[in-house]
Order: C-alpha cells, then structure tokens, then sequence
C-alpha cells in the first residue's frame, strides 16, 4: 500500500519547498519535500500524491525531464510547474508536455494557493469526465486556453471549459482593451472566483486584439456556459500563428 | 653606399619639401640655361658692335689716305694715321707693305720695322703658306691678348688692293701684277667690352640666383602652408584617431581637395564614432541580457522566499492590526522587486519584434492618448507635424507604441512643472546600404537555419559554418554584418585555415567550389541569405572577403525618420552618450535607467537606429530611423 499525500513539492531551493509546505499546511494539506527531480522520481514509487509542484530549471533532473519520466511511470498525478527562469516559451512547452498548471516564481501565498485549488479541481473534473468535448480545430494551451483561427487571418481566443469549471462559479472578469498586445504564455485576463482568488488567464496566441467580447465582459456566467462558442474572450491579430500553434495541443 | 644614404634621405623628406625641391630643380634649370644664352648673345653682340666699328674706321682711314697714297705725301698719310690713331678707343693703325715692313704707324717708333708673317696679324692671309688674295670680311677681324694676363684687343686687316690709279701714279711706287699691295691692321682694346661683358655676366647671374631663391621660397611657403601644413594636420589626426581618439576632428580650411578631404575625414571620423558607440551598445546589452537572466534566476528564488512567507503572514495575522501594516509595506516591497525583476527579464529577452505593416501615425496617436491626460495636467502641448504620405513600415505596433510612450513620458519629465511643448515631426529619407546589411536569416540548401545566437558577434547573433581544416575540425562564427569582418574559428592551432565548410545540422557542403576568392585566391564559402540571395565569404584569415550581391543591388535603403523635441531641461553633453545605457537614470527612484536601453534595443532589432540631439536649457530632439522595407 503505497503512502498518501496531498502535496509533493520538488524544488532545488529549500526555502521555497519550506514556504509551499506551510502555505498549504495552512490550508490543510499534507506536504511532502524533495530537492531534485531524480528524488522526486523515486517517491513517487512508494507515495501517491494529489498534486506535485516541480521546479522548471534544476540540476539534473529537471521540469521537463521529470515530466516525461512520470508519464512514463504512468503516473497521473496533475503536476504545476514552477519557474524561477520565466520565459514563456519553456512554460507553454511544460503545458504541451502534460503539466496541468504552470505559475511564474516569485509568487504570493495566494497565487499560490488559487493555483492548487484550480489544479486539484480541475484533476478532479478531468477524473469525472465532467468537461465538455474541446471541438476539432481548436488550440489549446494545456486546459488553460484555446485559439480557433478564423477565415480571416483572425484569432478567435477563450478559456478552456475544464479551467472555467474548476474556477466556478465566476465573480468577475477583469479583460483587456482593443488594441492591447498579448503575449502566448501570458496572462491577457483574469478571472475572480466566488471565494475571491484571482485566476489569471494565459493567453495561447501574440497579438494585438482586435475585438472584445463585450457580452463575456458584461457577464461572466456566459464563460460558464458556452466556452467554446458565445464565451470567448478575445478576437486577436496574430502576429506569429502559425509558429505558435505548433506549441499548442489539439 | 651612397646611394642607399640618399635614398633614406630622400624617402624620410616630407611631401612638401619633395615638391619645393622638383620645383626649384626645375627653375634652376631652365634659368641657368637662359642665363648662359643670355650671357652668350649679350658679349657676342658687343664684340660684334665693336667689330664693326673697326671695320668702318679702317674703311675709313683707308679711303681718306688712298689719295694721299696716289700723290705720294707720305708725310700726310703719316700725319692722318698718327692723328687717327691717337684716339682713346682705338690702339693703333698701321700700314704694312706687301714685305711685312710696317710703314705707317700711329706708334712711330714702329715704323720700318719687319713684321712677323707667323704673327698675330698676318696669320689669317698668311696661315696656308700662299698668301691669300681675297679675304672675306668676317675672316678680317681677330681677338687675341698680346700677352698673358692682359686685357683682350680686336684687329682688323683690310688689304689695299692695286688699283689702275695705283701702277699709273706718278710715283710708280706699285708694278701692275701685284694683287695685295698692302694692308691696313686697325687694332682696338677690348677692355671696356670686356668689362660690360662682365658687368652684364654679374647682372644676369644675379638675377638668376635671385629669381632662384625667390621662387623657392615662395613655393615653399605655398607648398607649406597649402600642402604640408594639412597633410601634417590630416596624418596627425589619424594618429590620434588610431590611438582611440575618436572626438578629434580636423579645422575645414577651404573648398579646394584637401578642404574637402578634411571634410569627409570629418565625416568619416563622425560615422566611426557614432558605428563604434552602436557596437559597444550592442555588445552592453548582449551581456547585460545574459547578466540579466542570470541575476533574475538567482534572485527568484530568495525573492519567493520572501513573498509567500510575508503574504502568507499576512494572511495568517488578520487580527494583528500592528503587524499588518508593516507586513503589507513586505509585501508591496516584494512584488515591487517582481515587477522590477520581471522587466529585467523582458529586458533580456528583448523579444524578437512581430512584425506586420504599421502605421507610424496610428502608433504615435496611441501613445500619446495612452499618456496624454498626465500632459494637460503638467501644462505641456503637443504638436504633431506627421507627413500624411507616410509609408508604412514593418515592425512590431506594439514595441513601437512602448518607444514612443517612453519617449514622450522622458519628454514631460524634462520639461517638469513649469509646461512647454513636445513637438513629433516625421520625414522619409534615403540611406546607403554600406555596413547597415544585416544577415537575419541564413540557410543551408536544405534549408537547414544557420543562425547562432548563442555566439553573438557584437550583440548579433552570428552565423554559424562546420568547417574542416588540414587538422581537425571545427566551427566559423561570421559577423552578421556585411562586410564587417567579424569570424570566430576554432580550428585546433596550426590546423591550418578552413577547407570545407558544411551545414551544422545536415553537413551538406557549402563550399563555393566555382570561385576562388578574388582577393587571396582562398576557398569561399556561399549560403543563401534571404531576401538578398546568396551570401559568399572567404575566411582566410585576415582576408575577410565578402559578397552580398543582393544587398549591393538594393543600393539605398528608405527609411522613415521620426524626431521626438521637447523644450526641456536637455541633457549635457557628457551624458548625451550615456543615456543609452542601461542603468543609467537621472530620474532618481522615480525610474530604473531601463527605459532608453530597451527603446535602443527594440529599434535595433527593427534594424533602424535611435540618436539624441539636445542643447542645455533649450531642449532635446530623439530621431528615430526605422527602415521602410525591413
């Protein structure tokens, strides 16, 4: 019978596996430490975990790494990748990669917190099969978000269902302006849950935006309810698509 | 020997004194020459005057004493002859008979005497043995110094010659075969000629010399002070500017050659200095971007440290009012950190611009609404002077929207409390292509990127070539820059130069097999650089030959210029190259000395430059140049 806990954190930084174990030992979850992605590796052999946070960039076994070598333990354990080297690019590689979340150091105990939750609902939800069919032809940046291009040259962008629904039900939606540049990886909105954690939408395509959806803007719930047709966000100019659709999953 | 030594002389003068020496050679030449024909003509034209004025005065005492002669007075004739011959400028007449018995003479005590036939005076009729009968005229006058040392004396002999009247005289002195029955030797000193001969030997000598002297001199004055005196300036300024002076400029003295060459060593000199600052910029911001990254990840982690322990306290000590408030200033103090560290990040990454068609009027016109309602508080105006003909140029709206903001928010902080005026003019102007052709893209026949941007030559990144040698093999950097130069080769030491140059990736071969390089014979190398063709390159070391024809054939560039004045504080001179910089502020805690440095960097990846004109007290001008077909 293998051991269970809520949290397994790896980072080669001792203080900040210290700092994610008290925030969430605060929130009543257990937390167990690692310094490496190998150590990490090898945990998981004799422990289950409800969610794992690993560093991007450490020595020797790193983010990515330990990534495809969970998969191929056939562990399904959501990971949230942390990076203290916030280039976008590597945090929507781990998105491809299978990673569920992915939240740019240095972050506050809130953020930190909002991103667990959203995780492990959104493990939950994936378990129960609750989310709705992403259609053909969309792009999506992990559960995150999607890109749909349209006829002309246009990005039409939204939040994946699976993200809406973990966040569920919405407070509020805090957007862009028209004319606002988005960057893919980037956060272009941010979503207020009901118990007020701020749940940042990153965005899977640059751009400039076109087009606000002014009904999503007015009300929230429409996210809820249709995010894959009247609840979309953003209506952007790509400045780049096709390069960055192919960081995307479909 | 001697030669070598004056070759070393000759090779250490300088120009100047070269060319004074070829001119003054020349002078002294040409008057020597007229000086000595001069001479020539001056003494044969008064021994000529004095020949004829013997020959007249012979002809003269010879016809006033014929009659005399046919009547017999011989003591008349005397009397004639004596009187004749005591004249100052003449030396003696006397009459010799056909025996050489002199019979008249103004010298009286010579008469009766026999005269030599070898003698100075009878030697032009007597010299072939048989006496002449007809002498010419030219042939009758002789020069000769009776001694040596005295002064020189002219002869002229006239034969009388028997007349009728002479063998029908009542005398009958003469028998009638006789041809010559006499002759009459006028001789005149030459003294006095020979005196104006040398007087005028001396004139002329003098005037040569003093033509001499003067021409040199004037020509030397000239040559220095219209040919030395700049070449020196000209030699001493590229010293200077080799020794890394590169402020030094030449005074522009005049319109003629070296004026103009003064003029575009200026311009040369400005243009280096300006290339050199943008190299040193680039190659700053290429390593401060690395230093960048590295602090950003080094410091990430403490910094997380920080902020979940001091928001995690926050929210764990919400009925601790006292702690509260100093733990919110932590925290705000923290993410105050994040953001500072998250532009250092975006510093560093100086994300490649996504370009697409802009409209720089658009672009301005945002900015502008973006920070225009904090410059009707502060009582500035703005003016817009845009060309409605703009064309449009390729870059990324959005950086450029993050310069121009930038801009115009430096533009109020100069101008402060007290308002003025941001004026923004626009212009399009032509550039030549020189060393502005930057390779971006590179590839390989399978197309295959050569570009390396983790070897940047001068902040750019670099093309990358496999290269083999005799000795092993290796990798090329080539400078992006056409025409640069720039080449790292790792070829182990003494492996010899590269042989083979091959893609990275695939190993094709890009050797330029049909072409050996035109400057040292060398092996070239040929990869296609879009949107120019094909790029060849010799790396021969120290050779650096390049072609880029495409980007030769694309001749000027067009390029949109854009100028940001305000009437501000302005900058002094000694920070004007400073405020590029990263770092560098003058707003205090207000900024963090970022903002130019990442406005430079986004212009430079448009491929356009950014420059600062500013005037104390008078204000400040940025002109941005992008480049309308990027």
């Amino acid at each position: 019978m293998k051991k269970r806990a809520d949290i397994l954190v790896i980072d080669d930084e001792p203080v900040i596996t210290r700092a994610v174990q008290k925030v969430c030992a605060a929130e009543g979850m257990s937390v167990d430490m690692e310094d490496g992605g190998a150590a990490g590796l090898s945990r998981l052999e004799d422990s289950s975990y409800g969610l794992i946070i690993c560093d991007l960039m450490m020595p020797g076994v790193g983010g990515e790494q330990f990534l495809a070598e969970a998969a191929r333990l056939g562990v399904s354990t959501p990971v949230i990748i942390a990076t203290g080297y916030a280039t976008l690019e590597n945090a929507v590689a781990s998105l491809a990669h299978g990673a569920i979340d992915f939240i740019p150091k240095p972050f506050t105990s809130e953020e930190l917190v909002a991103a667990v939750r959203r995780a492990l609902r959104c493990d939950q939800l994936r378990r129960e099969a609750a989310g709705g069919a992403c259609p053909a032809q969309y792009h999506r940046l992990g559960c995150l978000s999607w890109a749909k291009a349209e006829n002309e040259g246009s990005v039409l962008v939204g939040a994946g269902d699976l993200f809406i629904r973990s966040i569920a039900p919405l407070k509020s939606l805090e957007l862009l302006r028209p004319g606002d540049e988005t960057i893919q990886g980037s956060a272009c909105a941010v979503a207020v849950s009901e118990d007020g954690d701020r749940h940042p939408v990153l965005c899977p395509v640059s751009g400039r935006i076109a087009e606000v959806n002014a009904a999503a803007a007015a009300n929230p719930a429409l996210l809820e309810k249709e995010p894959y047709s009247d609840g979309w966000l953003y209506r952007v100019l790509p400045s780049s698509l096709q390069e960055e659709l192919g960081r995307l999953t479909q | 020997m001697e030669e070598n030594w004056l070759k070393n002389i000759w090779h250490s003068t300088g120009t100047g004194f070269k060319l004074t020496l070829a001119v003054c050679t020349t002078a002294l030449l040409t008057i020597s020459v007229f000086a000595y024909v001069n001479i020539r003509s001056h003494s044969a034209s008064l021994l000529a005057e004095v020949e004829r004025h013997a020959n007249q005065l012979s002809e003269s005492v010879r016809l006033s004493t014929e009659y005399d002669m046919l009547l017999n007075h011989r003591d008349r004739v005397h009397e004639s002859i004596k009187r004749v011959g005591n004249q100052r400028s003449i030396q003696r007449i006397r009459v010799m008979n056909k025996a050489g018995m002199i019979i008249y003479s103004s010298d009286a005590a010579e008469i009766g005497r026999m005269v030599d036939k070898k003698g100075e005076s009878c030697y032009m009729c007597h010299a072939a043995g048989r006496p002449l009968e007809r002498l010419e005229i030219k042939d009758r006058t002789r020069v000769f110094r009776p001694a040596p040392g005295s002064s020189r004396i002219l002869g002229t002999i006239t034969p009388i010659y028997n007349a009728p009247s002479c063998w029908t005289a009542a005398c009958h002195a003469h028998p009638r075969d006789r041809v010559v029955l006499g002759v009459l030797d006028v001789t005149m000193p030459l003294a006095e000629v020979d005196k104006d001969i040398r007087r005028g030997q001396l004139e002329i000598a003098v005037f040569a010399l003093s033509a001499i002297l003067a021409l040199s001199l004037i020509t030397g004055f000239f040559v220095k002070r219209l040919v030395a005196a700049p070449v020196a300036e000209l030699v001493e300024a590229t010293r200077r500017i080799a020794g890394g002076e590169l402020g030094h400029t030449i005074p522009e003295r005049a319109d003629d050659e070296l004026g103009l060459l003064a003029k575009s060593f200026n311009k040369m000199t400005q243009k280096l200095s300006e290339a050199r600052l943008q190299l040193v910029q680039s190659d700053k911001l290429a390593s401060l971007g690395r230093l960048a990254a590295g602090v950003a990840h080094e410091i990430n982690n403490p910094l997380t440290g920080v902020l979940t322990y001091s928001s995690f306290l926050l929210k764990r000590t919400k009925d601790r009012p006292d702690l509260q408030e100093d733990l919110k200033v932590i925290v705000h103090e923290a993410i105050r950190s994040r953001e500072i560290v998250k532009s250092l990040l975006d510093f560093a990454r100086q994300s490649v611009p996504r370009k697409g068609e802009a409209d720089i009027a658009a672009i301005i016109v945002r900015a502008e609404t973006v920070v225009g309602n904090q410059f009707s508080l502060k009582n500035i105006k703005m003016v817009k002077q845009l060309d409605p003909g703009l064309p449009k140029v390729k870059a990324d709206a959005g950086q450029l929207e993050q310069v121009f903001m930038n801009l115009f928010v430096n533009a109020a902080d100069a101008i402060g409390p007290g308002g003025g005026l941001i004026t923004v003019s626009s212009s399009v102007l032509k550039l030549p292509p020189s060393a502005a052709a930057q390779v971006r893209k590179a590839v390989c026949p399978k197309r295959h990127s050569l570009i390396d941007a983790g070897t940047p030559i001068a902040g750019k990144p670099s093309v990358r070539l496999k290269v083999k040698g005799s000795g092993g093999e290796g990798f090329l950097h080539l400078s992006a820059i056409y025409g640069a130069g720039g080449q790292l080769c790792d070829l182990p030491r003494g492996a010899g130069g590269p042989e083979q140059f091959a893609c990275p990736d695939c190993g094709l071969s890009l050797n330029n097999k049909n072409l050996a390089c035109p400057k040292c014979g060398g092996v070239t190398y040929a990869f296609e650089a879009p949107p120019w063709g094909m790029f060849e390159g010799c790396a021969v070391k120290g050779c650096g030959w390049q072609r880029w024809q495409g980007a030769d054939e694309a001749g000027h560039v067009e390029f949109v210029e854009l100028r940001v004045s305000d009437t501000g504080c302005g900058i002094e001179t000694d920070n004007l190259q400073k405020i590029f910089e990263p770092f560098y502020s003058t707003k205090g805690q207000k900024g963090t000395g970022l903002g130019l440095a990442v406005i430079w960097g986004i212009i430079d990846n448009h491929g356009g430059t950014i420059s600062v004109e500013s005037k104390v007290g008078a204000g400040t001008t940025f002109i941005v140049r992008l480049p309308v077909s990027a």
